[in-house]
C-alpha cells in the first residue's frame, strides 16, 4: 500500500519535472525569437513614426497610433534610394546570370567530358576554395583600377562571377545523372551542348535554383567590393547607399526616414526567404558559410 | 579514330572550362601570387608603379602601427567572446528546438531570418536601439533604467560598451547558421541510442553529455573553426554600427585596417594592406592548425 503511493508520487513528480523542463524550453525559444524579431519590429515601427513624433519621444514608444508613409516618400525623394535599388538589381541579375553560365559549363566539363589532366585540374580548382577573399581583393582593386573599370558595372561584376564551390556542387549533381542517358543521346546523334541543355540542366534544376538563390542573397548584401570600387553615387549598391544615407543623407537626425530606407532594402530578401525558406536553409546547410 | 575522338573531346572540354579558368586565373590565382610580391616591395608607389627595394619593411611598419595593434586587439577580443558564446547559445537553442514538436518549424524559420538580411541595413537598427542622443537615451538604455541602471552611450561611449554592442550584433548575425547546422546534426543522431539510455533510466543531463555531445561533436568542431575564421574577418557589421571611420572610433578590425590602407581617408598603400592581409591569414591559419591539433589529441585520449 505504502509502496504504491510512493510510485504514484514519483510518477507525478517526474511528470511535473518534465512539464517544467518543457515550459522552460519554450520560454528560452520564445525569448530568442523575440531577440531575432525585435529589430525587425523596431525598424518597421520607427519607419512609420513621423519625424516630429519620433524626436519628441524621450522614452521611445512601443507602438504608434498615427502611422505615416511620409518617411517612405522621403526615402525615395530626398536620397537616390531608387537608383541604389536599380543598381543592385542590375548587379545581382547580371552577376548571377554570368556565374550560372560559367559554373554550368565548367561543371559539365568536369562531370561529363574526358580530357587529359582532368583530375589534377579539379584538385587545383578545389584548392582555390581555401583562398580567402581578403587576400586577393587588394590586387583585384589595383587590377580593376588600372583597367579603368572603377565606377562601372563590369568592375563590380567580373571579380565575382566564378565560384569554385558552386562548380563543385553542380559537378556532384551532374555526376548523379546515369551514363546510359548520355550514351543513348550520343547514339541518337545529340550534340554535347544539346544534351547539356535538354537533359542535364532540367534534371539539376533543384540544385541550380538553390545556387541561384544563395548567389542572389550574396549579391544583394555585398558591401566590401562595391565600396572599394565605387565612389560615384550613381554606381552605389544598397549597402553603400545605406551607409551613405547614414553619413550624409537626410541629415543625421532623421532616423524614421533612414529606417524606411532600411525596410525598403530588407523587404526583397525577406520575401525571397518567405517563399524559398526550405530551399535556402537546405542549401546553406549543404555548404553555406557565414558565421 | 579513338584517339581523334579523345583529342577533340579534350579540346572541347578546355573550351567549356575556359571562362572559369579565365576568371579564376585573373581574379583569384594571379592576385594570390601578387599579394605576396606587393607585401615585400618597399616604398611601392601606386601612381608610378615603382618601388625602391625588397624586404620586410612593410611588415615591420604594419606591426609598429598603433592602429594595426588596436585592430588586432579588437579582433581578438571579438573572437574570444563571440565564438564560444554563440556556439554555446546555439547549442542550447538547438537542443531546445529538438525536444519540442509543435511550432518547431516556425521557430526554425524565424531563427534563420537574420541570415538573409543586409548586415549594413540591420546594423543601423541596432545602432539606433543602442545609441544615446540628445533627445533620447534609446531603447536599451530605457531597459537599463527600468532595472535601476544608469544610461550608457553604447555607440560613441566607453570602449567596453562599444565592444558589447559589437559582440551582441555579431552573435545575432552568426546565430542562424549555427542553429541550422546544430539542429540538423541533432536530428540525425540515431534515436536508438536515446531509447537505450531511457531503458537504463539514464538522466537527461547524463544522456546529453554521454550520447548527444559525442555524437554531434564533429559539427560543433566545424562550427568553432568556421566561427573563428568568420570572426577574424569581421568588418561589415562593425561598419554598420560605428560608421566607416573605424580608427577614430577605436573599433577597427584587421580586415578594416587592410581596407583603410588600400582605400579610404588614409588609403593608397597596397603594400601595407598586403602585409596586413598576410599577417591576418598567418594568424587564422595558426589558430586553425592549433584547433586541429587540440582536436586530434583529445580524440586519442578519449
Amino acid at each position: 500500500m505504502e509502496n504504491e503511493m510512493d510510485y504514484g508520487r514519483l510518477e507525478r513528480s517526474a511528470r511535473i519535472r518534465k512539464k517544467a523542463v518543457n515550459a522552460l524550453t519554450y520560454v528560452l525559444l520564445v525569448f530568442w525569437a523575440v531577440i531575432v524579431l525585435f529589430p525587425f519590429y523596431w525598424m518597421i515601427l520607427t519607419s512609420v513614426k513621423s519625424y516630429g513624433a519620433y524626436n519628441s519621444e524621450y522614452v521611445p514608444k512601443f507602438f504608434t497610433l498615427s502611422p505615416t508613409m511620409q518617411n517612405y516618400v522621403d526615402a525615395f525623394t530626398a536620397v537616390p534610394l531608387g537608383r541604389y535599388l536599380v543598381n543592385t538589381t542590375i548587379f545581382t541579375v547580371l552577376t548571377t546570370a554570368l556565374m550560372l553560365g560559367v559554373i554550368i559549363f565548367a561543371a559539365f566539363a568536369f562531370a561529363r567530358l574526358e580530357f587529359r589532366g582532368k583530375n589534377i585540374l579539379f584538385v587545383l580548382f578545389l584548392s582555390l576554395m581555401m583562398i580567402p577573399n581578403e587576400l586577393v581583393i587588394i590586387t583585384n582593386f589595383v587590377t580593376v583600377t588600372n583597367l579603368n573599370m572603377r565606377n562601372s558595372f563590369p568592375g563590380l561584376i567580373l571579380p565575382s562571377v566564378a565560384s569554385v564551390f558552386y562548380i563543385y556542387l553542380l559537378k556532384e549533381n551532374f555526376e548523379q545523372i546515369p551514363d546510359s542517358l548520355y550514351y543513348a543521346a550520343k547514339v541518337d546523334g545529340t550534340s554535347d551542348l544539346k544534351y547539356l541543355f535538354k537533359v542535364m540542366i532540367p534534371i539539376s534544376k533543384p540544385t541550380l535554383i538553390t545556387v541561384t538563390i544563395l548567389k542572389v542573397i550574396e549579391c544583394w548584401n555585398s558591401y566590401v567590393w562595391p565600396r572599394l570600387i565605387t565612389d560615384d553615387e550613381n554606381y552605389f549598391l544598397v549597402s553603400n547607399g545605406i551607409q551613405e544615407i547614414r553619413e550624409n543623407g537626410f541629415g543625421r537626425e532623421n532616423i524614421p526616414a533612414m529606417m524606411a530606407a532600411v525596410v525598403v532594402i530588407s523587404v526583397p530578401l525577406v520575401i525571397l526567404f518567405l517563399i524559398f525558406h526550405k530551399k535556402i536553409m537546405e542549401g546553406v546547410s549543404k555548404g553555406g558559410t557565414k558565421g | 579514330m579513338m584517339k581523334k575522338k579523345l583529342q577533340s573531346g579534350g579540346l572541347k572540354a578546355w573550351l567549356y572550362l575556359l571562362p572559369a579558368i579565365l576568371f579564376l586565373g585573373v581574379f583569384l590565382v594571379y592576385p594570390l601570387i601578387d599579394v605576396f610580391i606587393y607585401s615585400f616591395e618597399e616604398g611601392y608607389n601606386s601612381a608610378s608603379q615603382t618601388y625602391f627595394g625588397v624586404g620586410l619593411y612593410n611588415y615591420s611598419y604594419v606591426l609598429h602601427d598603433p592602429y594595426f595593434l588596436q585592430a588586432v586587439k579588437n579582433t581578438f577580443i571579438l573572437v574570444i567572446i563571440t565564438v564560444p558564446l554563440s556556439t554555446g547559445i546555439a547549442l542550447l537553442i538547438s537542443v531546445g528546438l529538438n525536444s519540442i514538436k509543435p511550432l518547431r518549424n516556425l521557430f526554425q524559420t524565424v531563427y534563420f531570418l537574420p541570415y538573409v538580411t543586409n548586415t549594413l541595413a540591420v546594423g543601423l537598427v541596432f545602432m539606433i536601439l543602442f545609441k544615446k542622443t540628445a533627445y533620447s537615451d534609446g531603447l536599451i538604455n530605457l531597459l537599463i533604467n527600468w532595472f535601476g541602471g544608469k544610461s550608457v552611450d553604447f555607440i560613441d561611449g566607453p570602449y567596453w560598451a562599444k565592444m558589447f554592442v559589437l559582440c551582441f550584433y555579431t552573435i545575432w548575425v552568426v546565430m542562424p547558421f549555427k542553429i541550422l547546422i546544430l539542429t540538423s546534426a541533432l536530428s540525425s543522431v540515431d534515436q536508438m541510442y536515446y531509447n537505450a539510455a531511457k531503458v537504463d533510466g539514464t538522466s537527461r543531463f547524463r544522456t546529453f553529455v554521454r550520447i548527444t555531445l559525442p555524437m554531434i561533436s564533429p559539427m560543433i568542431f566545424y562550427l568553432v573553426i568556421t566561427g573563428f575564421i568568420g570572426a577574424f574577418k569581421a568588418y561589415s557589421d562593425v561598419v554598420a554600427l560605428f560608421g566607416t571611420n573605424l580608427n577614430a572610433a577605436e573599433m577597427n578590425t584587421i580586415v578594416g585596417y587592410v581596407y583603410d590602407m588600400l582605400y579610404g581617408d588614409s588609403g593608397g598603400y597596397p603594400s601595407y594592406a598586403s602585409a596586413a592581409a598576410i599577417l591576418l591569414f598567418a594568424i587564422v591559419l595558426t589558430i586553425t592548425c592549433i584547433n586541429l591539433l587540440v582536436r586530434g589529441k583529445r580524440r586519442i585520449t578519449l
